[in-house]
């Protein structure tokens, strides 16, 4: 039997302990993303005054920035809407043709369609900036250098062995009984496709969405060797430019990229939930 | 941790499917027609291509002769060596931290995510400034409680490599610590009850039960955490941009480097003195991970 105790010196030495974990811990975490906020709500002279916090916040900052009041701001607002719809088309392209290929390979059992599954597990593993040069000149070669088309196709191609491989591994779990079935009911494949799998996997393909969509507006390297017109570029191929100035105007730089970063971290919350369970479970199976 | 059923289908003799119906087959291969296109214009054809540029025994000759690519070797080692073998540990020990029940840890989880769920460009730009040894926040905190002005930071190369490592660590940290915390509560809590009336001590529980099951995951994890790593430009790049005199190029920066400079032989031979490193991983992660 257990007797009800009051918080033994034992417990406030535990609690102690985790305390002096957990503090650092968000410190360290915190530090790089409360410096970006507090530069964004300073003006420039308490910006660089190195206070922790500023004796005069203001919002000023993001007037700038909405009202493009700034050589390196002019185009602020279409590069974030080319940074939105390359991010969703990304998003939308890896969903089609992962899915397709994961139906195909784990359901419709095409012939070399493990192979098919290897040589985009092998893609996966190969790191991103190793292909970014010879991927350069490929989109040279076929015309597409400065068209935002460049940097979706390369996206697609970065972000679909990963999603392909997660949705198979998702309906390798969905039992061979419904496929038939369905087709018992008289289903052809597209119906199959449409009617059974597709809402099955609603899960999985939420989670490969978002990740894709993210990856696309999180990218760098290839925006910017692919990109380089400065109405064609991304947001954060606009924030590397401020540093090609000696005094740049890191107040409206940070401000930038804290709107930059605010729509993945809001996603991300969102979908907390698939995102944890589609994507963690998948990354690491051992 | 997550034991897949997809062992199931495979007992089944004949694939239902496929035998009874020609028609799938045939949707099936249009079905995967649209990714093979894409691997075949993006994947396969660029790879052949940058092999095709590095086939000159001339390019390695000058890369053995260039200083900057011997540095660059010697920090990527040292960037996945010691970099990520401390970040695993790190993460190992802060998910035994994070699995503790208490309401402020779940809260503190919550935000501990943050650095992976933001992009990482404006975050360093933002780690970049607080070094800056004029202006940044750092140095005027050292200068207003000690009077003297701080380092300069970045200027050193070894400080700057370090620099670009914390911040590759910042990003990543939660979540390897995300996957090892799944690892950890797949472990049955009747194991460390057993032991708690053993009287075992923390250590003792650790060595005895929680190593051994999280061994294997540990070891996919360092070394999935190794072949990404190679590939990251940002930190290094956006951080210290190679600089001082570039002595901190990593591998993925310095193809970047040799492409402005107009050396595109040089930036494939480089990728490729890297491969017989990286493809043994790789064939292995993939025998891991396609079972």
């Amino acid at each position: 039997m257990k007797l009800p105790s009051l918080p033994s010196l034992r417990d406030v030495g535990t609690e102690a302990r985790l305390l002096l974990i957990g503090i650092p811990v968000f410190i360290w975490t915190m530090l790089p993303i409360y410096h970006m906020f507090l530069f964004a709500i300073s003006p420039k002279e308490d910006a660089f005054a190195g206070n922790l916090w500023p004796a005069h916040p203001t919002l000023h900052n993001f007037h700038i920035v909405f009202y493009q009041q700034h050589y390196f701001l002019r185009d602020f607002w279409i590069q974030l809407w080319n940074s939105t719809v390359i991010a969703v088309a990304v998003g939308a392209l890896t969903l089609f043709i992962a899915t397709a290929a994961a139906f195909s390979i784990s359901r419709l059992r095409v012939p070399g369609g493990r192979w098919v599954m290897n040589l985009a597990l092998f893609t996966y593993f190969i790191p991103a900036a190793f292909l970014a040069v010879p991927m350069y000149r490929t989109m040279g070669t076929y015309g597409l250098l400065n068209n935002h088309w460049s940097l979706i196709l390369a996206m697609v191609t970065i972000a679909s062995p990963y999603a392909i491989w997660v949705l198979k591994q998702a309906s390798d779990k969905l039992p061979v009984e419904l496929d038939e079935a369905a087709i018992m009911d008289g289903a052809t494949t597209l119906q199959l496709f449409r009617l059974v799998y597709v809402p099955l996997m609603m899960p999985s393909l939420v989670a490969i969405g978002t990740y894709a969509l993210l990856l696309a507006w999180n990218e760098y390297l290839y925006a910017f060797l692919l990109l380089s017109k400065d109405t064609d570029i991304t947001l954060p191929v606009a924030l590397g430019n401020f540093l090609a100035a000696d005094d740049s105007p890191w107040e409206l730089l940070m401000t930038t990229g804290f709107i930059y970063a605010l729509p993945p971290a809001a996603i991300y919350y969102a979908f907390k939930r698939y995102m944890v369970g589609g994507l963690t479970a998948g990354a690491v199976k051992s | 941790m997550a034991i897949t059923l997809s062992t199931s289908d495979h007992a089944i003799p004949s694939p239902p499917l496929s035998e009874r119906l020609t028609m799938p087959q045939v949707w099936g291969i249009v079905l995967l027609a649209p990714y093979l296109l894409v691997f075949l214009a993006f994947v396969v054809y660029p790879v052949c291509y940058g092999l095709w540029l590095a086939r000159h025994p001339s390019s390695y000759v000058a890369l053995y002769h260039d200083p900057i690519f011997a540095r660059a070797a010697v920090n990527t080692l040292i960037f996945l060596v010691i970099g990520i073998n401390f970040k695993m540990v790190v993460a190992l020990f802060l998910s035994g931290f994070f699995v503790q029940s208490r309401s402020w840890i779940k809260w503190l989880s919550v935000l501990f995510i943050l650095p992976w769920a933001v992009p990482s460009i404006p975050t360093i730009l933002s780690v970049r400034f607080m070094f800056n040894p004029e202006w940044g926040m750092i140095n005027q905190l050292i200068f207003k409680f000690t009077g003297e002005d701080g380092p300069n930071w970045l200027n050193d190369p070894t400080v700057a490599l370090t620099m670009a490592i914390m911040v590759h660590i910042w990003k990543s940290l939660p979540f390897w610590t995300l996957i090892l915390m799944t690892g950890r509560l797949a472990i049955s809590a009747d194991l460390f009850e057993a032991a708690d009336v053993d009287g075992a001590t923390w250590w003792q529980k650790f060595r005895f039960i929680t190593w051994p099951s999280m061994r294997t995951l540990y070891l996919t994890c360092t070394l999935l955490s190794m072949i990404w790593t190679l590939g990251d430009f940002n930190s290094v790049y956006l951080l210290t941009g190679g600089g001082p005199a570039d002595l901190t190029h990593v591998l993925s920066t310095l193809g970047i480097r040799y492409l402005r400079l107009d050396q595109l032989d040089l930036s494939m031979a480089a990728i490729v003195c890297a491969l017989p490193l990286v493809l043994p991983l790789v064939y292995f992660m993939m025998k891991r991970l396609s079972r």
